[in-house]
């Protein structure tokens, strides 16, 4: 009786994802297609330039690290990926910022068509007031999924995926608030892969959570780097060099005489490089450990 | 071993002097003023149970008719009174609290600093400091008078109650969607949801236990009303179940008339309407708790 329904529905999901039809898997040496390319984009919030003339390409199916010391604009540029900085009142973004040569600030771009494909997930664990079941199943409900067979298993392989499930198969009409931030974080990329993004981007995902907790979403970040391009934003170089093939160094422009801090990406390359042979002066002081 | 025993034991009790007499006096005050509270309730509770209590009965409830003020208490009852003070009140929070509600989510999810939004915000608190007596008013001269005798009814004291309770709905529904923290608003966003969907799969239950109880408080807030009533309901001393026409009744009205009265058994049937009133209030408080906590369950 469901199964005609549930090919139906399947269909309809795999729609959002051109990333099924598009799919060119990258080598680690040689970059894959350019998923998004940034080209002199500056942010302002209100009067306030938050972030001056980056221009960087990120690869898809690969792990971008973003690093750079505090006010160096990484969350700022993160968050213009899928548009987050939206909800901020005054943010405007400057430049071009395309995303499989969509430009995701046009004009009939809609910031949620760009969420569902560009999901997100935050520094502090954020699971809803809800069951663990609820959560993961929110993204998929929200996107139309009713089946409850379907979304039975959406939940199932998310949580197996985020390397939850075992530890919460028993018990997952509890509340998702009940779990410790370890866990938590997980459920919140459980629930970001439940409605298959493109492009997962994380803000400091783990610095809210204890070592053994790091490592366990750090071994998770390289899984689903199988099927998800990655950019993450960390204030942990060591988890850079762990996790990431490129790395992005952004640092703080201050000046003086008006009294503003501006953040400015200063080089970005593949991660060993940038570690071991960086070009600027700058990225050498801070990945030394030379400058904070 | 031996270095440990002869070593003095810390003493680490908050040292005397100043610091461990303010505490003594900022602690003797809480529990001052916690008293000071609490005497003038406990009058008012028990005054109301040993004078109203004696005429509490199953007929005293359910009597449809009033008796006339000469009769002794144990003729009659506050029926009717009941029966207006429920529909009233329960046409008056059909009114306010949905609009209350959805006022409150706009002013929170969509106002911002809109000038629209600010105007509301700040008619809403000069409407929670207006006297319950001039909402009682207002519904006279727009409502009643211009129909006339026929004016009084239930739906008209309803009205001036919902004019009462719509800024408590407000304020109180706008805290609760205000303490909803934004990081949930952000992570229902970045599953790509829209606005309202955000509003009312995230924000609204998250923030439901508080808006039910904040509604009831509002409820038994108005029930116990006196003055809106005054001038919108008329008065009956029998049941009328039709809130939309006829003049009708409230406990809160008998309460003022009754006891008012030089007659012992009128004045012991207000003590007695006073007591239900309380009870009914009690009800909805007590409602309200369990109603809190079953939305809450999720939120540990």
């Amino acid at each position: 009786m469901e199964q005609p329904e549930q090919d139906v529905v399947t269909q309809t999901v795999s729609t959002h994802l051109p990333k099924l039809e598009t799919t060119v898997r990258a080598t680690s040496q040689t970059p894959g297609t350019a998923i998004f390319e940034v080209k002199n984009v500056s942010i302002y919030y209100g009067a306030f330039k938050a972030v001056t003339d980056v221009s960087l390409p990120i690869y898809e199916n690969e792990v971008t690290a973003f690093i750079g010391s505090s006010g160096s604009g990484k969350s700022t540029v993160l968050r213009a990926f899928n548009r987050m900085n939206d909800l901020v009142q005054g943010a405007r973004v400057d430049g071009e910022m395309t995303y499989r040569g969509a430009d995701l600030y046009g004009k009939d771009v809609s910031a949620t068509a760009v969420r569902r494909r560009i999901g997100m997930v935050f520094q502090k664990p954020n699971p809803f007031p809800k069951s663990i079941y609820d959560n993961v199943a929110y993204g998929p409900r929200i996107n139309g999924i009713r089946n409850k067979a379907r979304l039975d298993e959406i939940v199932e392989k998310s949580l197996r995926r985020a390397a939850l499930w075992d530890e919460v198969k028993n018990r997952l009409k509890q509340s998702g608030l009940a779990l410790s931030g370890g866990q938590a974080q997980r459920l919140c990329i459980a629930r970001t892969i439940a409605v298959e993004p493109d492009v997962v981007l994380m803000d400091e995902p783990a610095s809210a959570l204890d070592p053994i907790a790091t490592l366990a979403v750090e071994d998770l970040i390289r899984e689903l780097k199988q099927n998800y391009t990655i950019v993450i934003v960390t204030h942990n170089m060591q988890q850079a060099t762990r996790i990431s093939d490129r790395t992005a160094f952004f640092s703080v422009l201050t000046d003086s005489k008006n009294d503003t801090r501006t953040g400015v990406l200063v080089e970005h390359g593949p991660t060993q490089q940038i570690f071991e042979d960086p070009r600027d002066s700058r990225t050498q002081a801070y990945v030394t450990g030379r400058m904070g | 071993m031996a270095a440990v025993s002869t070593q003095r034991t810390a003493d680490l009790r908050e040292p005397s002097g100043w610091r461990r007499a303010k505490n003594r006096l900022a602690v003797g005050s809480m529990w001052f003023a916690l008293l000071c509270v609490l005497i003038p309730l406990g009058f008012v509770l028990a005054s109301v149970l040993v004078k109203g209590a004696s005429v509490i009965s199953w007929q005293f409830l359910t009597s449809s008719t009033i008796p006339p003020n000469v009769l002794p208490a144990n003729f009659g009852g506050m029926g009717a009174a009941v029966v207006g003070t429920l529909e009233i009140t329960a046409f008056a929070s059909v009114i306010a609290i949905p609009l209350g509600v959805l006022g409150a989510i706009y002013l929170s999810e969509y106002g911002g600093n809109r000038p629209l939004a600010r105007l509301i915000s700040f008619l809403s608190d000069v409407m929670t400091g207006v006297p319950s007596i001039v909402m009682g008013l207002f519904i006279f001269t727009v409502w009643v008078i211009p129909r006339g005798l026929s004016g009084y009814s239930g739906m008209a004291g309803s009205f001036a109650l919902a004019c009462l309770m719509l800024p408590i709905v407000i304020r109180s529904s706008y805290e609760i969607l205000r303490l909803v923290p934004d990081s949930l608003r952000q992570g229902s966003y970045a599953l790509g949801a829209t606005k309202s969907r955000v509003t009312l799969t995230v924000v609204l239950p998250a923030a439901a236990g508080g808006l039910v109880s904040g509604a009831l408080l509002a409820v038994a807030r108005a029930a116990g009303e006196t003055a809106p009533l005054l001038f919108t309901i008329g008065a009956v001393e029998a049941t009328n179940s039709n809130i939309f026409s006829g003049s009708n009744t409230a406990l809160s009205v008998q309460i003022f008339d009754n006891v008012l009265q030089p007659y012992t058994g009128a004045v012991d049937r207000g003590w007695g309407a006073a007591l239900t009133l309380i009870a009914i209030a009690f009800i909805f408080m007590i409602a309200a708790r369990l109603v809190t906590a079953r939305f809450n369950r999720y939120s540990r």
